[in-house]
């Protein structure tokens, strides 16, 4: 069997998860109409973008900040820790294997459809290294009041002790929608991503929010297709159930066999299905709602 | 990307494995042609002809029209055409088809493989795919060939097999070479299958395939190693890289208002309820179907817009969802974050307009950026269209136009 990769040695030394205000962030497709786009927005939200990576326009400068030909450079020149990227899908996994190998220490990658085998090979490249990867296929990471590193609508996460994990973009945007309105706050919502492969597996985000000083309660979030709920929900067990983790896994209606839209939202087996996942989530102590309109509710209920 | 047994078989034998020869044809004619060119080239005195279609259990499955099997063993040259004939333009229903079943356009003539001979032909299975909890692929073999893969792993898990591939090394010899131990093979045979293996996985490899099944790979009675089925699915994402095999898209396989919706970029699947939704982003509209089945409904389709939610797209799934007959109401639910609510209400709007009389109910669900705009536009539109803006109050509105 292979020696299946695992890298839970991040040790981010401030507060928060992932990203915080004092994360320098690179855009890696920067220049690009997708890159300029959320990296303005990212600046126009506070994040500490320190500048961008685009072959070839290196030594110029975009949205007031510099432009180098490779990550190597930027993190020579800026320090960059945290790494953005909006490269098209064939040269994605080029991208994150650069920014791993120049140190970058959390990627987060944005890039909706890269094929499968690329992933594979990327999660056999990054696993002895010193890197997080988050996605792809995701909206990102926000710890809200310091750091959007992602295409999410920044106004919707009002800040707060609530933590977010989640396969899907608008969904997890309408959880924290929810969560607001039930008068409480995001500390840090984590975009996971929707493909098959991706960086940083349900249980390893959720893992990261319980040991959070700052997050109180986890919204779990997840999609029919894979185990990773099941395994997030039996580590959340073994640990003794920590915080309160509200979940829901969405395709409840979807058919068998039919790709619902992201590439790992797929039911394969018994074991893909929303209800076999829901019973093994309600079983680890998990609120699992069946409407995703109960999520803050639920939340509330939870915490009272 | 599904395709068909005739073309993962040519996928395969470019790759150097065995298979069970065949030509495709289009009419009975071919299909006579097809099997005297067969018989020149490879002996073969008896004929399969199986259905082409993108779905499983052809051989019990039944063509509606005649009554004919999916797969058919025509014993001399004679018996071709008209076999051929009762299959070819005729409707089959299969376990994995639907009621409605699926029209075959072509039948693929093969030569007969279990012919008699020094020892009893005996039929495997050998798979290869992603294991997604591991991140690397898996090949999968059991001595229970031919049979529902799902059937064996409940009933009998220790006839499966699974041998996983290192990404950074592939597949080994040593690895394949177990497989074909624990299929309990010797000799001839053994070659065979190890060099079957090892071409398999290229295969899948080199094609970018997120499935190869080979149910059932066949010894020949005289210890050959073939496959006599193949099924493929190909990873959508790298068919950039991949022309030869994009060309192998059968797009009569598929759903025309899928097809319609997949040249306006929109992410559609059709469903069988009786309420159409259209959402941006897969999850909350797989989140939307849920709610439509709580409020009382059945969804009639998945429908994703995508980031960029704007009249043409609005007007582009308005128009595929009121294609399908059993939609009674229509629930669009967008959570505006880059896109603007007041823009999508204005693109609803001019939509709806631009289509003229729609007569079912729809409900517009906008939350997010400039939310209460975008309710006003709806509500002061005079359409027959309600709003609203929290999740749980459009589930109401679904079960109040249901009721």
């Amino acid at each position: 069997m292979m020696p299946y990769f695992c890298h839970q040695n991040f040790t981010i030394a401030d507060m928060s998860v992932l990203v915080n205000k004092d994360s320098k962030v690179i855009v890696q497709g920067f220049t690009g109409s997708e890159g300029s786009f959320h990296a303005e927005q990212m600046i126009d939200y506070g994040t500490n973008v320190v500048g961008g990576v685009t072959p070839g326009k290196g030594g110029q400068s975009h949205l007031g900040k510099p432009v180098f030909n490779s990550v190597s450079d930027a993190v020579k020149e800026t320090g960059a820790d945290v790494s953005i990227i909006f490269v098209p899908p064939a040269f994605a996994a080029d991208a994150i294997m650069e920014a791993a190998d120049a140190g970058i220490k959390v990627v987060i990658t944005i890039t909706e459809g890269i094929p499968v085998k690329d992933m594979i090979t990327v999660k056999e490249y990054i696993s002895d290294k010193d890197v997080i990867l988050i996605g792809p296929n995701c909206p990102g990471v926000i710890t809200p009041g310091e750091a959007k590193v992602g295409i999410m609508p920044g106004f919707v996460f009002k800040k707060g002790k609530i933590g977010i994990v989640s396969k899907s973009g608008t969904l997890t945007y309408e959880a924290a929608d929810q969560i607001v309105k039930a008068d409480l706050g995001i500390s840090t919502a984590i975009g996971i991503g929707g493909d098959p492969i991706i960086g940083t597996p349900t249980k390893d985000a959720v893992k990261m929010l319980m040991e959070d000083p700052d997050t109180d309660a986890i919204v779990m979030i997840g999609e029919i297709g894979g185990n990773y709920e099941a395994e997030a929900a039996k580590y959340i067990k073994e640990t003794g159930n920590k915080k309160p983790v509200v979940g829901f896994i969405a395709g409840q209606t979807a058919p068998p066999g039919r790709r619902m839209g992201h590439a790992g939202a797929i039911i394969g087996g018994k074991d893909d299905t929303a209800e076999a996942k829901m019973k093994i989530m309600s079983e680890c102590g998990i609120h699992v709602v069946k409407s995703p309109a109960d999520i803050g509710e639920t939340m509330k209920n939870a915490l009272a | 990307m599904n395709i068909h047994e005739y073309q993962a078989k040519s996928i395969l034998k470019k790759y150097g494995c065995r298979i069970q020869e065949g030509l495709v044809a289009e009419s009975a004619d071919r299909a006579l042609t097809a099997a005297k060119e067969l018989k020149a080239e490879t002996g073969t005195e008896w004929f399969v002809i199986k259905a082409q279609i993108h779905a499983g259990g052809r051989g019990k499955g039944k063509v509606q029209e005649t009554g004919s099997n999916g797969v058919v063993l025509a014993k001399s040259l004679d018996e071709v055409p008209e076999k051929a004939k009762g299959i070819l333009g005729g409707t089959l229903v299969t376990h994995q088809t639907g009621e409605e079943g699926k029209k075959v356009h072509k039948v693929l003539v093969a030569q007969d493989v279990y012919y008699p001979g020094e020892s009893e032909p005996k039929e495997f299975y050998l798979s290869v795919l992603l294991d997604r909890a591991k991140g690397c692929n898996v090949i999968m073999a059991s001595t229970e060939g031919g049979m529902d893969i799902e059937d064996v792993a409940e009933e009998t898990p220790d006839k499966i097999f699974k041998e996983w591939v290192d990404p950074a090394a592939g597949l080994q010899g040593f690895q394949a070479r177990k497989i074909a131990f624990a299929l309990g093979l010797e000799g001839n045979a053994f070659k065979e299958m190890v060099k079957f293996i090892m071409s398999l996985y290229k295969a899948y490899e080199e094609t970018d395939s997120s499935m190869f099944e080979i149910n059932p790979v066949l010894k020949t009675s005289d210890n050959k190693i073939l496959a006599v089925d193949a099924k493929v699915n190909l990873d959508d994402n790298a068919l950039f890289r991949h022309k030869d095999l994009a060309e192998f898209r059968d797009i009569t396989e598929e759903d025309p208002l899928e097809v319609e919706a997949n040249a306006a970029g929109l992410n559609y699947v059709k469903l069988d309820g009786n309420v159409g939704c259209m959402v941006n982003g897969a999850g909350l509209a797989m989140a939307t179907m849920d709610i439509i089945k709580l409020s009382g409904g059945e969804p009639a389709n998945f429908l994703d817009v995508g980031g960029g939610a704007n009249a043409e797209t609005v007007e582009a799934g308005f128009r595929i969802i009121l294609q399908d007959p059993n939609v009674k109401a229509i629930l669009i639910n967008i959570f505006g974050g880059i896109v603007r609510c007041d823009r999508v209400a204005n693109g609803v709007v001019e939509a709806y307009k631009k289509i003229g009389d729609i007569d079912v109910p729809i409900i517009v669900r906008l939350q997010g950026t400039n939310a209460e705009e975008g309710a006003k536009i709806i509500e002061d539109s005079g359409l027959k269209v309600s709003s609203a803006i929290v999740l749980k109050d459009a589930a109401a509105k679904v079960k109040e136009v249901l009721s």
